[in-house]
């Protein structure tokens, strides 16, 4: 079965509809890409899914719930879902500790104890143990949302939903969270990904979703997506990828 | 070697940038000098102004009298410890109708409708009525009901009158605080799974109220002075003394005992204020 269904889900924003029946089933373990222009409607979806936006149509089921009944507790769902963002979102006013133990300790109840043992757990694995101490403004855009993603994955969450994570950093700080959402994949975590670093979306997924103006245009194997696409949309797209020196 | 590889070293200033630097505090020299020299011509223009009218020989005896100065500041002192007192005690009691009002004025469930409601309501009519009156229907008005339990002590009396007018300001503060927290703050902590109570209670309002320190203390040094309201219903502190004994005697003196008190309690605070204003400044700069 699969751990994500999205069902005909429709988003609008002021008469504009940015969300158009979109379809997409993720297994368990697989790790999903979604691509296409700004615009194309691949953020809304991820907050879609996160509940952060409410949609307007059709249905979006998470191990067989469906998460878009209003009669759903919200904060039941977002335990269950990661979500990192473009601009890391950590909270200034806490130490990383602090950032990534919070929700553990005020939403799953976990002792402070057993908390910050896992916090470190996950930040020696992930090579930040030296800043458990620091605070947000004391370290690169890198290891920022590299705590972004330490953050969410300490809710142990079935899936990860990743928007755009390396679009507000340098070109040299890229490389090392890339390098987080690899171990991710090996480590097994079902994933949804929007991203504009076309080689790493080949690399990375199991499955290319192209969107453009809210409709899933095409969707594939990255081999099949990036060498032979069938849609005149999606071949257009990653043509100007292609020309922009992206590809 | 090529210049580009060379070690890094010390930084020995060029002759280019020591000139640069003597241009610079000569300047800063001058405008020194300038600073002092024209402050110190309008010192003198104010005085030779002031002590060169008509009316002057008359104030001065009536504002400057020594002997009514010494006279009267034991006693104005005296009174001026029931406005610290007042000050002391107004001061939590705002800061918890003001975060409590700000903090309703939030709700948006629609069965606490009638708490937004009425926060809001409350903050309209007392940011409208002036502190002054609101001090006068509190200190004539509550004891008149005649209920049980309802203080007739005059300063409790002021202070609840000041809390009242304070309290809608203050709430009005740490709304804006509340309200200049990024969206994106709330949406990270609520995809985490934290509720709304608890989003407020770890996220928001830590941010928030560090951000309103420097507007808070603002309203405090101001609440410091309008203790001086409260001489309008009739207990004995600073004001009312200076008045008791300036309208029996006929001299204005103890007046001028009162603000120098005042002034003496209200710099240190504003003075702190500035401090912890730039250093949030310099903090969001860094």
């Amino acid at each position: 079965m699969s751990l994500l269904t999205i069902e005909g889900v429709w988003k609008n924003f002021h008469g504009h509809s940015v969300l158009r029946g979109i379809d997409l089933e993720v297994r368990a373990h697989e790790v999903v890409s979604l691509i296409g222009a700004s615009g194309s409607g691949k953020s809304t979806l991820l907050r879609c899914v996160n509940l952060l936006e409410t949609v307007d149509d059709g249905a979006i089921h998470l191990d067989g719930q469906e998460i878009t009944d209003p009669r759903v507790d919200v904060d039941d769902v977002r335990k269950r879902l990661g979500i990192v963002f473009q601009a890391f979102n950590l909270f200034p006013h806490m130490s990383v500790l602090d950032n990534v133990t919070l929700a553990p300790r005020r939403v799953l109840r976990t002792s402070k104890e057993q908390a910050e043992e896992q916090a470190h757990e996950l930040l020696t694995k992930f090579g930040l143990a030296a800043k458990a101490g620091a605070y947000p403004d004391q370290l690169s855009g890198g290891q920022q949302q590299r705590v972004a993603v330490i953050r969410a994955l300490a809710m142990q969450p079935r899936l990860m939903l990743l928007d755009e994570v390396t679009s507000a950093l340098d070109p040299q700080l890229v490389v090392e969270v890339l390098g987080i959402v690899r171990e991710l994949k090996e480590s097994g975590m079902t994933m949804i990904l929007t991203t504009h670093e076309m080689s790493f979306c080949r690399d990375i997924s199991d499955t290319v979703c192209f969107l453009d103006d809210g409709v899933l245009v095409e969707k594939g194997p990255p081999e099949k997506i990036f060498a032979s696409p069938e849609q005149p949309r999606t071949r257009e797209f990653l043509r100007s990828v292609l020309e922009s020196g992206r590809l | 070697m090529s210049p580009t590889s060379k070690p890094a070293s010390e930084h020995v200033p060029s002759q280019r940038q020591l000139e640069r630097e003597r241009v610079r505090r000569s300047r800063a020299r001058r405008s020194g000098s300038i600073a002092t020299a024209s402050t110190i011509v309008f010192i003198v223009l104010v005085v030779v102004l002031v002590t060169n009218s008509p009316g002057w020989p008359r104030v001065q005896e009536a504002f400057f009298a020594p002997e009514w100065f010494v006279k009267a500041l034991p006693h104005v002192l005296d009174g001026f410890l029931l406005n610290i007192k007042m000050f002391l005690i107004a001061e939590p009691l705002i800061l918890i109708v003001g975060l409590l009002v700000a903090l309703a004025r939030g709700i948006t469930t629609p069965a606490f409708f009638p708490i937004r409601a009425l926060a809001t309501l409350y903050t309209d009519v007392f940011r409208g009525v002036p502190t002054i009156l609101v001090i006068y229907l509190v200190g004539f008005g509550l004891p008149a009901l005649r209920l049980q339990g309802i203080p007739t002590d005059l300063a409790t009396l002021g202070v609840i009158g000041l809390t009242l007018s304070y309290g809608a300001y203050v709430a009005e503060v740490f709304r804006s605080g509340i309200e200049s927290v990024h969206p994106s703050q709330v949406a990270a902590a609520r995809s985490l799974g934290l509720s709304h109570v608890k989003t407020m209670r770890f996220v928001v309002l830590p941010q928030a109220t560090r951000r309103v320190v420097p507007p808070l203390l603002n309203d405090f040094v101001s609440l410091q002075k309008d203790t001086a309201l409260v001489a309008t219903i009739g207990p004995l502190e600073a004001l009312r003394q200076a008045q008791i004994i300036a309208s029996s005697k006929f001299n204005y003196t103890p007046y001028l005992v009162a603000s120098l008190l005042f002034i003496l309690l209200t710099i240190p605070m504003a003075r702190l204020t500035d401090h912890l204003a730039a250093r949030t400044r310099r903090r969001r700069g860094a």
